[in-house]
């Protein structure tokens, strides 16, 4: 477990991704921040409020609202010496830069026999709960996991957010940061001294030896909190954050299911087709012979996020509906 | 972002309404846009109101300020012409004929609203009244109005449909797309820019190059500048615009100047960081609900108690409206999964 053994520093999410994209401006001056009120406003979620006034317009910039533009201009800027990093303010957006990031971003480097490179960062939001309705609630992530060439990042806690965001901007290919907005104030404790962590590296977040819960982003807290029921009935749940979607730390979550024995996946994107199914395969692949049961998933509903609170509640998977899963992968009443 | 430069709320375009006296027709129709910009204005009140004291779940992005645009343009249209509105939409919903109570319980996500609860303040739907419906990409409706507009000239039915935005939309590629096809198969479309001079938080001289109108006569459509404080200038440019597009002389861009009293949403307070509060002070002496009363008094073709007294029965009808809403069921949980596919 990576979880830090810092100084007891206790930070949020969003000042772990500030302090990150800091010390990134700071390091390297051909990193630069763009997007809609990423500036004097410190985007909508007010997470980089104040980095402008350390590092001026010329690098923290607004933008107007275009995301294909911003988006494709990263592109290009990334090809020829910077290391943008691009905020998309709603992964709901995603959609309108698709192809500046599937077809551009994504193939450039492999089209050009390897003498092109794109390495920028892709900042962008996810998570429902919010009561924001069907064009601003949705987790996209699994879209860029599905195309060649591009990374995807997708932390639980602030201590992995900061070390995953310096790595990715620091990488040499497009990466997708994706930040659950409802995770933003979460505390964690982060240490002064600078770290980084490498993509594609897994974090048993809690171990246990009756089930595997291998879970992403918010749903690592939801999984926590469903392990913690599950003890009080003597079930012991094992934790896994695969903390990337690509490149994907195979070895990990099959170790665990091989402990295990049983094995949940949970994931805040649409069930169907998506993160779910990918990381499920692989571990019934990896593990099958050590398998008690079926892998499991968990994902958002199959259908548009609805506005209502009492709609919008029943699309997520939540602590007691892990728990319930659970128990019942674990044959308890 | 610096910080914006005060600007001067006297609109910038031309477009003074005919001095003609009014007609009783005409009364009857200022009176009627005025009632409408007070029931926006008071719906609005009361919506922060149940965001203040947290009855309302989310956020709301309030039109206070801007009524003079919707109901101007609204008016102008008839019941079965087409809009499409914005995430700051509520205005457009109401001009269009809406009723506050059923717009309140789909605010609240009730059984009761609009869109049954499932769309919520920034995808409110009314069909029935041509609304095509709110919508919370920033310019994701200019090809839904395109479209509906060529519905329209395809079927032979005469409707226009009027494509609302801020001028925020204008970095959006989708708008020049569809305003290119829009003038090359001379839709009936209108596109009506609400420039209240930010994009959120950000004033449009840092987000817009060269000049708004000339976005759209570039495509060779007309276009028109207007003071969106003005409901008689409005109407009087909607009016113009809405005949052009039914007699087939296609699209056009009219730009309406104005400004949002509130935040960018109702969480918006502290807002000096970006805009003057100086600058918010001043636009209020314009304000369009005022404009228009100062009008019909001082033309006397209406009396202060005639307002009054409209003033009074939409706020009791918004009361009413807001208490139906706050008692209306929530949505059976078995609707979560019903109207994914038609
Ligand atoms: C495509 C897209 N990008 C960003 C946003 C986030 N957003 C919501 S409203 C807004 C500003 C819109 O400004 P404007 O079009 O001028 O409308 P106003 O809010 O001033 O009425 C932004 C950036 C969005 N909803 N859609
Ligand atoms: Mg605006």
């Amino acid at each position: 477990m990576s979880t830090p053994n810092g100084n007891g520093r206790v930070i949020t999410m969003g000042q772990a991704i500030k302090e990150a994209l800091a010390e990134e401006l700071r390091r390297d001056p051909t990193v630069y921040v763009m997007g809609e009120d990423v500036a004097e406003a410190g985007t909508a979620f007010k997470v980089l409020k104040g980095l402008v006034d350390e590092f001026g317009p010329e690098r923290v910039i607004d933008s107007p609202i275009s995301e294909p533009g911003i988006t494709g201009l990263g592109v290009g800027a990334a090809m020829t010496g910077m290391r943008p990093v691009v905020d998309i303010m709603f992964g709901d957006f995603s959609t309108l830069i698709m192809d500046q990031m599937v077809n551009q971003a994504a193939k450039i480097h492999y089209m050009s026999g390897g003498k092109l490179k794109v390495p920028m960062v892709l900042r962008t939001t996810m998570g429902a709960t919010r009561r924001s309705a069907a064009q601003h609630s949705q987790s996209l992530h699994a879209w860029f996991s599905h195309v060649p060439g591009i990374k995807v990042v997708i932390p639980s806690t602030p201590y992995d957010a900061k070390g995953l965001l310096k790595s990715a901007i620091r990488d040499e290919n497009p990466v997708v940061f994706f930040e659950d907005k409802m995770m933003y104030q979460l505390k964690g404790e982060v240490p002064e001294e600078e770290y980084i962590i490498p993509l594609g590296v897994a974090d048993v977040k809690r171990e246990g030896t009756d089930v595997t819960i291998v879970a992403t982003s918010s749903m690592v807290q939801v999984s926590l909190a469903a392990a913690d029921k599950l003890a009080e009935i003597g079930i012991s749940a094992e934790i896994v954050d695969p903390r990337c979607t690509f490149p994907l730390d195979k070895d990990t979550l099959i170790n665990s299911a091989k402990k295990t024995s049983r094995v949940i996946v949970v994931d805040e994107g649409y069930e169907r087709y998506g993160v779910t199914a990918e990381l499920a395969s692989v571990i019934a692949d990896g593990a099958f012979y050590y398998l008690d049961a079926p892998v499991k998933r968990m994902g958002a509903m199959d259908v548009p996020i609805p506005f209502s609170p009492v709609l919008e509640d029943l699309t997520v998977p939540t602590p007691d509906t892990v728990f319930e899963m659970a128990k019942a992968l674990c044959g308890a009443n | 972002m610096a910080k914006a430069k005060s600007s001067k709320p006297a609109g910038k375009g031309a477009g003074k309404p005919a001095g003609k006296p009014a007609g009783k027709e005409d009364v009857e129709d200022l009176l009627q846009m005025y009632e409408q910009m007070v029931r926006i204005r008071e719906f609005e009140d009361k919506v922060n109101e149940l965001y203040t004291s947290a009855k309302m779940p989310g956020l709301a992005h309030l039109y206070i300020g801007e009524e003079a645009i919707a109901v101007g343009v609204c008016e102008a249209l008839n019941s079965d012409d087409y809009i499409t509105s914005t995430h700051r939409g509520h205005g457009h919903c109401i001009a269009k004929g809406a009723a506050v109570d059923i717009m309140f319980a789909e605010l609240l996500g009730k059984a009761a609203g609009y869109c049954g609860g499932k769309g919520g303040s920034m995808h409110i739907a009314d069909q029935a009244n041509g609304n095509l419906g709110a919508n919370a990409i920033v310019g994701g409706s200019a090809g839904i109005a395109a479209g509906a507009a060529f519905s329209a000239k395809r079927l032979g039915t005469g409707q226009v449909a009027v494509c609302f935005f801020g001028e925020g939309a204008l970095g959006q590629g989708l708008l020049y797309e569809t305003m290119n096809m829009a003038q090359l198969w001379k839709l009936p479309v209108i596109f009506v820019c609400e420039n209240n001079m930010y994009n959120e938080y950000t004033h449009y001289n840092e987000t817009a190059a060269g000049t708004l109108a000339g976005r759209a006569e570039a495509f060779g459509i007309h276009t028109e500048e207007i003071d969106g404080q003005d409901i008689r200038v409005v109407n009087e440019a909607a009016k113009r615009l809405v005949e052009r597009a039914r007699k087939g002389e296609g699209p056009s861009f009219l730009i309406c100047n104005t400004y949002r009293y509130h935040g960018h949403h109702v969480g918006d307070i502290d807002r000096a960081y970006y805009r003057p509060k100086e600058e918010e002070l001043e636009w209020q002496q314009r304000d369009p609900i005022t404009i228009l009363a100062d009008w019909i008094i001082g033309q006397k073709l209406s009396d202060q108690s005639v307002l009054d007294h409209i003033q009074a029965d939409v706020r009791s009808e918004v009361a009413r409206g807001a208490e139906f809403a706050l008692n209306a069921p929530y949505p059976d949980p078995s609707e979560v999964d019903t109207n994914v596919y038609a």
